[in-house]
């Protein structure tokens, strides 16, 4: 009996239903996110000595918080497929392996969301005046987001399979978000401004940020098949 | 490559480079705004545009492999990566000279074009943990032609980003260095290019050359071990001297 291979969206999809699934029921990636993002709020108060906080050191202090957050998680997402034996079944599978990067960077994109979700109001309790730059805040994170689930479904793997495991993969990923990291900065640090909301460079900001995903996402899609085969 | 031509290519090379350093010396003239510490822009420049540019070859070796999947050449990619961040060690140290020359302090951030050499120049570094902490060969090469790739298309990124994050402060003023130079320190420019590039060429040749000697070698001497462990009256003692001097 043979039966058409699924296409890699379905393959996809399953594995994301799969991944958000153990997590919703074990919790092993987000809250603890959202736990090390609060803390780091409250060491940023006491190490900057700042009890209220605008223009690019709120933008800083937020976006250096969900960069090492996003780290825990990225290096966690592709643990479980190396201990169980993910990495062989997507090999055997009549499944393009493309499918295991889409279905992780869409994961940790929704960890991501839920994280900034809750982590963004408490940011605001802690050390904004007002919120009115969290609105158009949305999409600079989300592209920020993208970014960092695409490079880190990408980096991850290698990190999980090689000796050196936690430490690789922030070693590789901190140089390479820093793009990333200056234009979401360059946009943030308008918006959070003490004197109102700015929109200074805003698309500029914003067509870097969707260029370097669209780059990274290109790259990932072409080259993720070789770190799967074996 | 033969040793009579790594020979010939590390003479031309001396020569060139020693050339280009006479001229920067003895025929380009004294910078009217700088003087004499300008002339360490004949280095510094060629160094990064050939580091630069070994990085993209680099990259072009690591799609090479993973399309033909022949080590020889994730060697290549390697070794190009290899010559290239230790050029940038050198365009670091040379643009903190200058820096301190011209500005009076070691590092300044508003050097768009420095601060993205110094980015890339961390994302290499990361080159070697990630290649050393894999241990099975092939999937070490891989990997690592996968990083070259996504390390070469951060390059233009990189320098994209870094420039629209300076230009909302500072206008660029160095934008015309090389459109404004006058005849002598072009030609003075282009002989240390060109040695800069030979010296690039000449040590990534003579590392590759090394690397496969070496592996001749261990082959050589693996298989010269398999023979001792052989019975001496066997046939098999006497076959396997033929089959290693046919690989």
């Amino acid at each position: 009996m043979t039966r058409p291979s699924p296409s890699t969206a379905a393959v996809a999809r399953a594995i994301l239903a799969k991944d958000l699934r153990v997590e919703l029921r074990t919790l092993q990636s987000v809250p603890a996110m959202l736990l090390f993002a609060t803390t780091v709020f409250v060491i940023f108060r006491f190490g900057l000595d700042r009890t209220r906080l605008d223009g690019g050191l709120a933008a800083g202090v937020l976006l250096v918080t969900i960069l090492f957050a996003a780290l825990l998680a990225i290096n966690r997402i592709f643990v479980a497929e190396r201990e169980q034996g993910g990495f062989e079944a997507i090999r055997l599978a009549p499944a393009d392996a493309t499918a295991l990067f889409f279905a992780k960077a869409a994961a940790l994109l929704v960890y991501l969301a839920v994280l900034e979700l809750f982590a963004l109001p408490v940011f605001w309790l802690f050390f904004l005046d007002s919120g009115a730059g969290l609105a158009p805040l949305v999409p600079v994170l989300l592209l920020l987001d993208i970014a960092l689930a695409v490079t880190g479904a990408l980096i991850s793997p290698m990190a999980t399979n090689s000796r050196a495991r936690d430490l690789i993969g922030p070693l590789i990923l901190l140089p390479l978000l820093i793009p990333a990291m200056i234009a979401a900065a360059g946009a943030g640090q308008h918006l959070l401004a003490a004197g109102g909301v700015s929109y200074e460079q805003f698309g500029t900001w914003l067509a870097v940020l969707g260029l370097y995903d669209l780059v990274f996402l290109l790259i990932g899609w072409a080259a993720f098949d070789f770190l799967i085969e074996d | 490559m033969k040793s009579s031509s790594l020979r010939t290519l590390a003479l031309l090379t001396a020569l060139l480079v020693g050339a280009g350093f006479a001229l920067v010396f003895f025929y380009a003239p004294n910078d009217a705004d700088q003087g004499f510490i300008q002339k360490i822009f004949y280095l510094h420049v060629p160094l990064a545009i050939v580091a630069l540019a070994g990085f993209v070859v680099g990259g072009i070796h690591a799609i090479r492999h993973l399309r033909s999947g022949d080590p020889v050449h994730d060697a290549r990619s390697y070794v190009s990566i290899h010559a290239s961040v230790i050029f940038g060690v050198a365009v670091l140290v040379t643009g903190a000279i200058w820096a301190k020359a011209s500005w009076g302090k070691w590092w300044v951030w508003d050097e768009p074009t420095l601060v993205s050499f110094l980015i890339v120049f961390l994302l290499y570094c990361t080159y070697y943990p990630l290649r050393y902490a894999i241990e099975d060969r092939e999937r070490q090469a891989r990997y690592a032609s996968v990083f070259a790739i996504t390390a070469g298309a951060f390059v233009p990124l990189n320098f994209m980003a870094v420039r629209a994050a300076q230009s909302l402060v500072h206008p660029r003023t160095f934008g015309t260095v090389d459109g404004g130079l006058p005849g002598d320190m072009w030609l003075t420019f282009l002989v240390c290019f060109a040695g800069i590039t030979l010296l690039w060429v000449t040590l990534v040749s003579f590392e590759l050359t090394a690397k496969r000697t070496r592996g001749q070698l261990s082959r050589l001497r693996r298989a010269l071990d398999d023979d001792d462990r052989l019975p001496d009256t066997g046939v098999a003692g006497r076959i396997a001297p033929s089959g290693v001097s046919g690989r």
